[in-house]
């Protein structure tokens, strides 16, 4: 009975700070907004007994996006008033999609019951005797490697795409050359001078 | 145990706020794509639910593969974002004119 409660808590949550990302006028506001709603939609993992995601979904959007985005909304010296204009002119067709997007949706909302059919597709079991985690682990390291080893060059891929495309050089910024400080040569670079007294050089 | 259509009304819910969102912030790329996240937020949702009522992992692989594929995209989108304010000074997409597409 207090799994509903708190499904409700989460819900509210979630659905709340979800509105105030839409509306919110200043964007460092709806970061922190998505942050809360994140949350909410980790409660509801948990909930659900899917722990690990819960926690991975903690770790990669409030850790990692969320500040990603902060980083970017406080980088870019814009001011945001001028972002808002012709919220009114598309605010009809926005409430058109949406409603149409949702009636479909809510189509759906029979009380849901599985054929016995589905369950013979099930391609890996739920096993209730481990853990979320070493199910989880069972799972990916074996069946779905090639799955996880494309997520992790994704991941590289993205990586190098944002440096790629955020790194500038700059015409009158002087940088360490490094190659050529470790090829410099004491014989090159130092001369020994017999100054004779009372000559100079 | 709370039944599976309560996730996905919620779900549902968290969808159609995230394109409504889309809709409604065409000017401010940045609340754009918090707005994909709250769409992928809530597909996740969707994976998730099934998954544990269906008693199959692979709903569970999926998302966190989603999860994956979310970052690099905000990642990328984001990157873009500051190449495009070092060009114009703004972020205002309608600018964007330059190929006349």
């Amino acid at each position: 009975m207090i799994q509903i409660y708190f499904f409700y808590f989460f819900a509210v949550i979630t659905i709340l700070s979800a509105v105030f990302v839409v509306f919110a006028n200043n964007p460092v506001h709806s970061v922190l907004w998505l942050i809360t709603s994140f949350f909410g939609v980790a409660g509801f993992f948990i909930l659900l007994g899917a722990e690990f995601l819960a926690l991975i979904l903690m770790i990669v959007y409030v850790g990692a996006l969320a500040v990603l985005f902060l980083f970017v909304v406080m980088m870019l010296n814009i001011s945001f008033d001028g972002l808002r204009t012709g919220i009114v002119q598309y605010l009809p067709f926005g409430l058109l999609i949406g409603m149409l997007i949702l009636a479909e949706l809510l189509l759906a909302l029979v009380p849901w019951d599985f054929k016995d059919r589905a369950f013979i597709n099930i391609a890996t079991p739920l096993d209730k005797s481990d853990s979320n985690s070493v199910a989880l682990g069972k799972v990916i390291y074996t069946e779905y490697f090639f799955i996880f080893q494309s997520a992790g060059i994704i991941l590289l891929i993205a990586m190098i795409g944002s440096i790629v495309l955020t790194l500038r050089k700059r015409p009158h910024v002087k940088r360490q050359n490094v190659i050529s400080q470790i090829y410099r040569d004491p014989n090159d670079s130092i001369e020994v001078i017999d100054v004779k007294p009372g000559e100079g050089i | 145990m709370v039944a599976l259509e309560n996730y996905l009304v919620v779900s549902a819910i968290l969808l159609v706020i995230g394109v409504f969102g889309i809709f409604l912030n065409r000017k401010n790329v940045i609340i754009v794509l918090m707005s994909l996240e709250l769409i992928l937020a809530a597909v996740n949702i969707n994976f998730v639910a099934f998954s544990v009522f269906l008693g199959d992992l692979v709903g569970q692989v999926f998302t966190m593969f989603i999860l994956t594929v979310a970052a690099a995209e905000a990642s990328i989108g984001l990157a873009i974002l500051v190449c495009f304010y070092r060009l114009r000074s703004s972020i205002f997409v309608d600018e964007a004119n330059t190929m006349k597409g």
